[in-house]
């Protein structure tokens, strides 16, 4: 077997490695709000009263949920600025156009899982939010929102970690992240294994972090009054009783 | 187990820091009244052309059959459906439209919004919001509606959980307390904002047998208070106990308009007597 340990030890720890995981933390962070945004935005028109905003949504979910990812990827990338010049600017660099198409890409489908959490939230809450007299900005922001987070929490963390993962996709258009700095350094040391684990251990790294962020934002939608208290109110609760 | 009764008055000037709005002097003739009322979903014509009035303080009984438009005829009275023809009118002045250019147009939602805040409603599901204790729920329409400061609606929603018979229980979420529990928290609700009248919607239909009793001694002590109200029930007893008039509805229609005796003793319609002979 040939697996050199100080060769993935200094892997792990290098400069340029941990550079490239910045990378990806940010332009996972960056398209995953960007997306959700824009996501939540397509599911409310889904439910427009006007044939044509709901076409506009449908056709636009229809599209990207539909071409392959790695291809948005390019065609932001390498198309987008010979059908239009204004993107051969210097600005227009691998990251901004990763963030485009990742966040295009994640809109499509966070949008149905925001029309599902929607279809979920029963009618009645809508209907007394109405009756008190409520604006529709209030009944949605009040009312709506804090129910259609819950129900999204799950299946929005499964994107979350999806998109931590396909942002190595973004290595095809040069863009150094973690698996670009990867197969830079492979290049030059011809040593897969140990590079190829240090990558791994830090996409494993990543996901169980944000599992946990996932766990504690959960339990803050927990709603009851004996709710599993978070570490720091437990911490407040033995002050209290002393 | 069962909840404490109400405790001192459910309309009352010191909880609001303000008047009580259902028993200001008003205009004379009908508080809440329904001219000729028509509403159509798709092909199936729900109301008919429901005419009716309510006097101030009075209590009207609304029986009928499930289907008959009862429910469509009460939201559209809060403004939460748009009739397709007819009027809704509060003290007199038409609400759910405004003049525009010599014609009635509707009015957009958030100004709907405005005038709904005047009606209370009780449905019933109760319709709680799950994502807040039974004070928050009290609350929402005091600082989201009414404008009051977090301090002045925890106070005024404190009061009248207390007076509904629930001061034990505000910090608890609606799906831990009992049917009961949540329907009281749900007319406290519409209470806090001070209504010029209410609306029920089979606001017993969903509770156990044991707790349909204390729901309707809060609506009766509402009623003795002054309260305006529409309610659509299945509690024959209620409706002789405490209604000052009884309607049946079928088919989309008002076909009988009396006071609880004339209508229990001698209805005149035979739809109503076969009506009160099935629900008895």
């Amino acid at each position: 077997m040939d697996f050199r340990p100080s060769v993935f030890f200094e892997a792990l720890t290098s400069p340029a490695f941990i550079a490239g995981v910045e990378l990806t933390i940010a332009l996972t962070v960056i398209s995953m709000a960007a997306g959700l945004v824009l996501g939540l935005v397509l599911a409310l028109m889904r439910g427009s009263s006007v044939a044509a905003v709901r076409g506009v949504a449908w056709g636009y979910i229809w599209i990207f949920r539909a071409i392959p990812t790695l291809v948005q990827l390019l065609f932001v990338w390498d198309a987008l600025p010979q059908l239009i010049p204004t993107f051969r600017g210097e600005w227009f660099s691998p990251f901004l156009a990763a963030a485009i198409a990742l966040s295009m890409n994640e809109a499509a489908y966070a949008s149905e899982i925001f029309r599902g959490g929607l279809l979920s939230i029963d009618e009645g809450q809508r209907l007394a939010a109405r009756a008190l007299g409520m604006s529709p900005r209030k009944v949605f922001g009040k009312v709506i929102l804090p129910q259609l987070i819950r129900v999204t929490i799950p299946p929005l963390s499964n994107d979350f970690i999806t998109m931590l993962k396909i942002t190595s996709l973004a290595s095809v258009i040069s863009l150094q992240e973690l698996l670009a700095r990867t197969q830079s350094l492979i290049a030059s040391t011809f040593r897969f294994v140990e590079y190829y684990s240090a990558a791994a251990i830090y996409y494993l790294v990543l996901v169980s972090i944000f599992m946990v962020i996932q766990a504690q934002f959960e339990r803050r939608f927990v709603w009851s009054s004996q709710a599993p208290a978070g570490r720091l109110s437990r911490v407040r609760q033995l002050a209290a009783l002393r | 187990m069962s909840d404490p009764p109400t405790h001192g008055h459910l309309l009352d000037e010191s909880v609001f820091g303000e008047p009580v709005a259902a028993a200001q002097a008003a205009p004379a003739g009908f508080l809440l009244e329904a001219l000729d009322l028509h509403k159509r979903y798709g092909h199936s014509e729900v109301l008919r052309g429901v005419s009716f009035g309510v006097n101030r303080g009075d209590v009207k009984a609304v029986l009928g059959p499930s289907g008959s438009g009862k429910s469509t005829m009460l939201r559209c009275l809060a403004l939460l459906e748009p009739v397709d023809q007819g009027e809704v009118r509060l003290e007199g002045r038409r609400i759910g439209v405004r003049e525009s250019r010599g014609r009635l147009v509707p009015l957009s939602e958030a100004a709907l919004a405005r005038e709904r805040s005047d009606i209370g409603m009780v449905f019933q599901r109760f319709n709680l919001f799950p994502h807040l204790t039974a004070l928050g729920n009290v609350m929402m329409g005091l600082t989201e509606v009414r404008g009051r400061s977090q301090a002045q609606a925890r106070e005024i929603a404190r009061n009248m959980l207390a007076r509904v018979g629930l001061a034990e229980r505000e910090t608890f979420y609606p799906s831990e307390l009992s049917g009961g529990q949540q329907q009281r928290v749900a007319i406290a609700r519409a209470l806090v904002m001070n209504p010029k009248a209410m609306l029920f919607d089979e606001p017993t239909s969903a509770l156990d047998p044991e707790l349909v009793g204390g729901i309707l001694s809060i609506m009766e002590e509402l009623a003795r208070e002054g309260m305006t109200m529409v309610v659509v029930t299945h509690e024959v007893g209620f409706a002789k106990r405490v209604a000052d008039r009884v309607i049946m509805m079928d088919g989309g229609l008002i076909i009988e308009d009396a006071p609880p005796a004339e209508f229990f003793e001698h209805p005149k319609q035979e739809r109503t007597r076969k009506f009160l002979e099935a629900v008895h």
